[in-house]
């Protein structure tokens, strides 16, 4: 998987692109911790609409990233889940825990 | 014969075979003209079969996963991964949403994803002698024009 990221007025805008499974899972989840230590966002934006695949390791690394973000006092939610990645969402339940937004707020 | 439809896979537990085994079984698959939801569950229950042997079976080393798909009454899909690792403990224990052993890194949620996107799901395992997962699921055939 590939992670683009955007940084802008404080918003960091992470775009998750091909597939996440737990083969990708720690590489991704070292490069966010990384992104997130040098910006220190106020709020991270975990865009999925490029993500063509992702399984319940993807599930914990974006409530990694959440808790990570609520850590540093700031705030993270999902946007533009589509496909398989939606499916896998929907079946989590994570919703309760962070928002997710199936169209770009 | 019901049962002529099938293929064995043999692979190391390495994280980098994730893909692969589920690219093989979307392949198998095909022949029963799934639909794109279809395949993405059933790709999704192998890949969180397949990691759970690979987190898990084999600590500090790397084992064999046997992997086998086969066409039971020419519309049902039947997998099985089978590992001859540790074994589960305690397998209702292991089923529980959001339980893991694997720590921070894991969600504990494998299990909830394999029984949501699959009709049915087996676990057998047995301590220092390895675990096995069968699940399948029934096709809804489509007629086509060609």
């Amino acid at each position: 998987m590939k992670i683009y990221s955007a940084e802008n007025n404080g918003a960091l805008r992470l775009s998750f692109v091909g597939e996440l499974d737990h083969h990708g899972a720690k590489g991704a989840m070292k490069t966010i911790e990384n992104l997130i230590d040098e910006n220190l966002p106020r709020a991270c934006i975990i865009d999925l609409s490029e993500l063509n695949f992702m399984d319940s390791s993807g599930i914990a690394v974006i409530l990694r990233v959440n808790k990570r973000m609520n850590d540093i006092g700031g705030k993270a939610w999902v946007e533009n889940p589509n496909g398989q990645p939606l499916r896998v969402l929907d079946a989590s339940g994570i919703d309760r825990v962070i928002r997710v937004f199936e169209r770009t707020r | 014969m019901e049962n002529f439809d099938y293929i064995k896979l043999e692979f190391p537990s390495r994280s980098v075979n994730e893909s692969f085994a589920r690219a093989t079984v979307g392949a198998f698959a095909a022949r029963l003209d799934p639909t794109l939801e279809e395949l993405a569950d059933i790709r999704t229950a192998v890949s969180e079969a397949v990691t759970n042997c690979i987190v898990h079976a084999y600590p500090g080393a790397i084992g064999s996963i046997r992997l086998r798909a086969r066409i039971m009454n020419g519309n049902t899909l039947e997998i099985s991964i089978r590992d001859d690792g540790i074994g589960i403990p305690d397998v209702n224990k292991a089923r529980e949403p959001m339980f893991t052993t694997g720590g921070e890194d894991r969600s504990g949620m494998g299990f909830t994803i394999m029984e949501s996107f699959m009709d049915k799901v087996k676990v057998r395992s047995t301590q220092g002698k390895g675990t096995t997962v069968v699940m399948s699921r029934r096709i809804i055939r489509r007629t086509s024009g060609l």
